[in-house]
């Protein structure tokens, strides 16, 4: 099973290789070779604060969008093309090719947020000079930010198993826009009553809680990360991504393949 | 032993807006295969045939009933790495090289690296791919594809291979070309299921067909059988519009290309229609025996007279 499920995810890393998905990080590249004239012209601490923003920033937008695009296609695609018959005439279980295609985008997604974080530090270490513990800081950040494409990959699979590809990408934007204000939205349930509240914290649970996620701005300023909030954001991760996997293959073991 | 057994598959699928109706794929279907022959699955579009192959391969489910493979359940694992799967008009990952694509299916079907490392080269030597292996196949033409549709059908030496419409799209060569292999792997003892709606094809390969029409089984038959049986007609052939009237007058029907004219009559007057084109000196160019053919047990089962009986 670990060898089909490899095969499967090897491939859809090597699809999205090959299909120049890794491109951004040539704009990634142009963005911090842009922002450099920029960066000159302010004092040194705001200098940093600003690049790790912009830096950080670059890294989601870029991953989510790749998240989302990518995500949607993952199964339709393969059903659309007609790729899947030969796969699934096989030995092969849809729970194995659903799992193995999130592994396949989650590991494009890894590579591609490991060589924009690089990117990142060469650029601050030839800004400062030096790295010291607070850029090491930067990494909890870009590690959040990790963790909320596993989520969202997660979220565009599952729509990606039932809906056609442009439905589901709407359907996952708005997932997306909704998780970042999950915060607000928990809030305002706490401030109303009846069956309002109610309706707001169900929905606060069932959309993902990007918000938690996103410490950007928090480590540009090098405020402490508590250690029960990387546990709180891993296992939310996790829990959220196993959720919408399972509910992506029940929706799909049962689709018939036209 | 059957290979295949298929215990009353049926699929219905709903249609309309409100998805209401219930549209008929395919009609309780009963049907058995041998192990180590060829068999054909023959019919018109539309016909049930990739609907029966797909819910042999698990694409879809069925609205009622079952099959053994191997007297096996057919959705067990075990039975999926015996089998081999073609689709009609197949496409593959078109950023893959056949290499690629062998080695990736061949891990799907269990197969060991140096398993594959030993097999892939051989095979596509055997489809005629052999200098081809390194070039990504959305550089392929579709008889480079259907070629690598076969490779991957066979990649992990299956016992029982399902081709579904396998010579479709392809050139004469092409087609013989599948012939061949098709030929080949029945020479290994290995069991063929396609389906097709070229009946020259079945009648060149098949040791039995059946033949489906608007989601039911029509017919079974051996085809060796259905070959050799005598219709009592001969077909004459010859040259001179002139001997038509006469000919005509013994019961035959004729049909003129230019000045060649083909005629059948029953066999008891073949001399008498000899005799009057050798009174109009008309050219004879063949006599032959109207044997039965698949393409009448094909015309006869979906309910159209052959030609012969128009």
């Amino acid at each position: 099973m670990t060898r089909r499920v490899a095969a499967i995810a090897f491939n859809t890393f090597r699809e999205a290789v090959r299909d120049r998905v890794l491109y951004n990080l040539i704009f990634f590249a142009l963005l911090l070779v842009a922002m450099a004239p920029l960066l000159g012209q302010i004092s040194i601490g705001v200098q940093r604060v600003l690049l790790v923003n912009l830096s950080l920033s670059a890294i989601s937008v870029f991953g989510t969008i790749i998240s989302i695009f990518l995500g949607i296609s993952l199964v339709s695609k393969e059903i659309e093309k007609r790729t899947l018959y030969p796969v699934l005439s096989r030995p092969v279980g849809r729970g194995e090719f659903i799992v193995g295609k999130y592994f396949g985008l989650s590991g494009t997604l890894f590579v591609n947020t490991v060589a924009m974080s690089l990117g990142f530090y060469i650029a601050l270490f030839i800004m400062s000079g030096r790295l010291g513990r607070a850029d090491a800081n930067v990494l909890l950040g870009i590690y959040f930010i990790l963790l909320q494409f596993l989520v969202i990959i997660g979220l565009a699979l599952l729509f990606s198993s039932f809906s056609t590809p442009i439905m589901s990408a709407l359907f996952a934007l708005a997932m997306f826009v909704a998780g970042s204000f999950a915060g607000d939205l928990r809030a305002f349930a706490a401030m109303t009553h009846g069956p309002g509240k109610w309706m707001a914290l169900a929905t606060s649970y069932v959309i993902p809680n990007l918000a938690s996620l996103n410490v950007m701005t928090r480590v540009a300023h090098d405020q402490f990360i508590p250690a029960s909030l990387v546990l709180y954001n891993t296992l939310y991760a996790i829990c959220y991504s196993a959720a919408t996997i399972a509910a992506a293959l029940l929706l799909f073991s049962r689709r018939d393949l036209k | 032993m059957l290979a295949v057994e298929i215990l009353g598959f049926e699929k219905t699928y709903a249609a309309g807006f409100w998805r209401k109706k219930r549209k008929v794929g395919l009609r309780p279907l009963h049907l058995d295969v041998n192990q180590g022959e060829v068999f054909g699955f023959l019919g018109p579009n539309g016909a049930g045939k990739t609907t029966t192959l797909k819910l042999l391969m698990g694409l879809i489910s069925p609205t009622a009933g079952s099959a053994r493979i191997f007297g096996r359940h057919w959705r067990e694992p075990q039975v999926r790495s015996r089998i081999g799967f073609l689709p009609e008009q197949p496409y593959f990952y078109d950023h893959l090289t056949p290499i690629e694509l062998l080695n990736y299916y061949g891990a799907l079907s269990g197969m060991s690296r140096d398993d594959l490392r030993a097999r892939i080269p051989k095979l596509l030597e055997r489809v005629g791919l052999a200098d081809q292996g390194t070039v990504q196949l959305r550089k392929f033409s579709k008889g480079m594809l259907q070629r690598v549709g076969i490779a991957q059908a066979v990649i992990h030496d299956p016992e029982l291979v399902f081709l579904d419409e396998p010579m479709s799209g392809l050139d004469p060569l092409g087609r013989r070309e599948v012939r061949e292999f098709i030929e080949s792997l029945n020479a290994e003892g290995k069991t063929v299921f396609f389906s097709t709606h070229i009946l020259s094809d079945a009648e060149a390969l098949c040791d039995r067909v059946a033949v489906m029409n608007k989601g039911e089984l029509r017919g079974v038959g051996v085809v060796a059988e259905l070959v050799s049986q005598k219709s009592g007609r001969v077909e004459i052939v010859w040259q001179g519009k002139d001997a038509i009237p006469a000919v005509q007058a013994l019961h035959a029907e004729c049909h003129v290309a230019g000045e060649t004219v083909r005629a059948s009559i029953p066999e008891s007057q073949l001399y008498a229609a000899l005799d009057a084109l050798r009174r109009q000196q008309a050219r004879l160019i063949a006599v032959n025996p109207v044997g039965g053919s698949l393409e009448n047990y094909f015309l006869q089962k979906l309910g159209v007279p052959a030609e012969a009986e128009q």
